[in-house]
């Protein structure tokens, strides 16, 4: 972070600062050379970042509200939603706070994998990325659990009994997972500690992958390295932070609509039948931002398979940037690797809707052509696509990115219309 | 700039891809207007005033609504009774309470501040009372099924004979928006089954709009308010964006790079 020399005008603050170097953080900050090409897919980390922020700041306050106890919690939900002043809106922006949380996420995900900002030298953010993804999974996994309806006690129970799919062990880490033998108090008390520890971690790892981002600094939809500062740069205050506002209020907006609008259209009515272990709901089904990892999960005949392949498709995306073999970041300029990006980004909505629907006839083989294809596209095409792709030659820098001859004008074009 | 609405569009996408998941099965429902849909969606006080009347004088001989108390009868965005009468509702009921100095339970009137009285001790009495079948506490049930209020009111006005080759049990009938169409709960609706003090027809229609809305209410006790404030919070943030994004062109004109 010694970028620059920054000396505080004030005797106390040079006094401070050399204890401290916090003006120095904020000047680094707030001088941070960023490129002046970044469009607005690279505003979801200032998105995200905000997310995170209003979770924990709702979560807080429905702490001090919520009783983890079987007897009380979906009553105790119901006191907030009712007695506690403005307890329906702070339900409300945590619940769908969670749905805009793994949108943005996805986005995120998707941007980096087109533009290639997985590649050296950003590996560690990206990994740093991959766990604070699955930790955000896991977390809202254990959210779900705490009003106690129908689908968050049968999600649990699903969800857990995966691990008995472990060979020999399976059946004691279910119990030990459960404080018993079933879903009960135990594993409520513990999945509400959880949640409550989650966020924290993840902070932590946010800061860790903002610090990683800042070595390198960023990558940008030319994908060709920037010398910082430079005229390819701007400082990071005020025109990122501008333009990072500009795309958050366009997202609070529809985050609004849903939270005052449509505040449950994207839970499910189950939830809000109090739980019950002698009934089954007709379909258990998780939140729709984990479907395609729970249609990966059923489309392998086998429980312990299943298991193994649905965890496989989240941990090979921290392998990635040693799977992908292409020195050229940006898909800009990989005509072949652009195609087969939106095959992947169709592929993993077709595994979203196939998680939806039951397990069976077409949709099972759906599911498993989607989850075959998901694999192939990280384990084979992208290895070889490396190799055998003809790629588009790079500008020399992004504020000229016309380097003369033909091939490059279509670039150009193609460029321009993703921004 | 084309690139922000493009990513906004997208996100809208997905999001309406996202609530079709939990509507996996489409069911046609019978459909009325509702007063409490839309923007500025509102309760029709008439109507939930009637609705209270045809819970109190029909469903509440079964089924429970143990979140809802006394006091939110006349809290405003509901039904909005007089405190007085909200008041005079809540002594027709009896509660056990106690112990008293004497170590003794006693019975006393209902106050504001009680819960709704439930119509059975426990579960089990309310099964054993129904042959077996729990009535649903009617709390949420507005938003614990799918279909929400169109799929009460469908199911109010949807029973039928049977159709020939379906044998019913005894005490079971049958109701084409039932999961399954077999329903342990006799049709509860008849034409001119209350009498209404605002001189409104009873017509089955009539009663299962305003029961449903009365169920819309209690399910979503802050309806209107959280409407109100969310009209103010999206233009407030509309007029933000505006003012932001004007600033980010001013700021962004010192450089020669498009936003």
């Amino acid at each position: 972070m010694s970028d620059h020399e920054y000396a505080p005008k004030s005797k106390f603050g040079k006094w401070f600062n050399d204890r401290l170097p916090l003006l120095t953080l904020a000047s680094h900050l707030t001088d941070y050379p960023t490129p002046k090409n970044l469009n607005y897919w690279w505003t979801f980390g200032g998105i995200l970042t905000f997310c995170l922020i209003t979770q924990i700041v709702t979560g807080l306050t429905l702490a001090m509200h919520y009783i983890a106890h079987v007897d009380m919690a979906f009553e105790s939900v119901e006191h907030i939603m009712r007695d506690v002043n403005y307890g329906w809106l702070i339900r409300y922006i945590h619940a769908n706070g969670a749905s805009m949380f793994f949108l943005a996420v996805y986005i995120h995900i998707f941007r980096s994998l087109f533009y290639g900002s997985y590649k050296s030298p950003r590996e560690i953010i990206w990994i740093i990325g991959i766990i604070i993804y699955l930790l955000m999974m896991a977390a809202a996994f254990m959210g779900y659990v705490l009003p106690w309806g129908q689908m968050s006690f049968w999600g649990a129970t699903v969800i857990t009994n995966l691990f008995s799919a472990i060979p020999l062990v399976g059946e004691g880490i279910v119990n030990w997972l459960w404080g018993g033998y079933s879903v009960d108090n135990p594993t409520l008390t513990r999945f509400f500690t959880l949640h409550y520890l989650l966020p924290f971690l993840i902070l932590g790892l946010v800061v860790l992958h903002i610090w990683a981002l800042h070595v390198p600094g960023n990558n940008n939809p030319v994908g060709i390295d920037v010398k910082k500062p430079s005229k390819d740069t701007v400082p990071f205050h005020p025109y990122i932070v501008i333009k990072d506002a500009f795309a958050l209020l366009m997202f609070m907006i529809i985050f609004a609509f849903f939270v005052f609008y449509s505040p449950n259209i994207l839970g499910h009515a189950d939830n809000y039948i109090e739980a019950n272990p002698m009934v089954t709901p007709a379909h258990i089904v998780p939140e729709w931002y984990l479907l395609p990892f729970y249609a990966i999960l059923r489309s392998v005949p086998d429980k312990l398979l299943g298991v193994i392949a649905m965890l496989s498709a989240i941990l090979i995306l921290a392998a990635l940037p040693w799977l992908d073999t292409s020195k050229i970041r940006s898909a800009v300029f990989r005509p072949l690797y652009k195609q087969f990006y939106w095959i992947l980004v169709v592929d993993v909505l077709v595994l979203g809707y196939v998680g939806a629907m039951p397990a069976e006839g077409l949709y099972l083989l759906i599911a498993r052509v989607a989850t075959a294809y998901y694999f192939i596209h990280f384990l084979i095409i992208l290895p070889v696509l490396g190799f055998k792709e003809k790629t588009i030659p790079l500008p020399l820098n992004i504020t000229e990115p016309v380097l003369g001859g033909m091939p490059m004008a279509s670039a150009v074009k193609k460029k321009e219309s993703l921004n | 700039m084309k690139n922000i609405f493009k990513i906004t569009y997208l996100i809208a996408l997905i999001l309406i891809g996202a609530t079709q998941v939990n509507a996996a099965e489409k069911v046609d429902f019978l459909k009325t207007d509702w007063s409490f849909k839309g923007l500025f969606g509102k309760f029709d006080r008439g109507s939930l005033q009637r609705g209270y009347q045809v819970y109190k004088e029909v469903c509440a001989s079964c089924h429970s609504m143990k979140y809802l108390s006394y006091r939110n009868l006349f809290e405003p965005g509901g039904p909005e009774f007089t405190e007085e009468q909200a008041k005079a509702i809540a002594a027709s009921f009896e509660v056990n309470d106690g112990p008293n100095n004497d170590g003794e339970m006693f019975i006393r009137p209902a106050k504001l501040s009680d819960k709704f009285v439930m119509p059975f001790e426990n579960i089990k009495a309310a099964q054993a009372a129904n042959g077996g079948a729990y009535p649903p506490d009617m709390s949420v049930l507005a938003k614990a099924r799918t279909g929400g209020v169109d799929y009460i009111y469908s199911l109010l006005l949807g029973y039928e004979d049977a159709p020939s080759g379906v044998t019913l049990d005894d005490g079971v009938y049958y109701n084409k928006y039932m999961y399954g169409n077999n329903i342990k709960m006799a049709e509860p609706l008849s034409d001119g089954l209350v009498e209404y003090s605002d001189g409104t027809t009873a017509s089955k229609e009539q009663m299962a709009k305003d029961v449903t809305t009365f169920l819309m209410w209690a399910a979503e006790p802050h309806l209107e308010s959280r409407h109100k404030m969310g009209f103010k919070a999206i233009l407030y943030l509309i007029i933000l964006t505006i003012l932001v994004y004007f600033s980010m062109k001013k700021i962004w004109s010192r450089i020669e790079s498009e936003v």
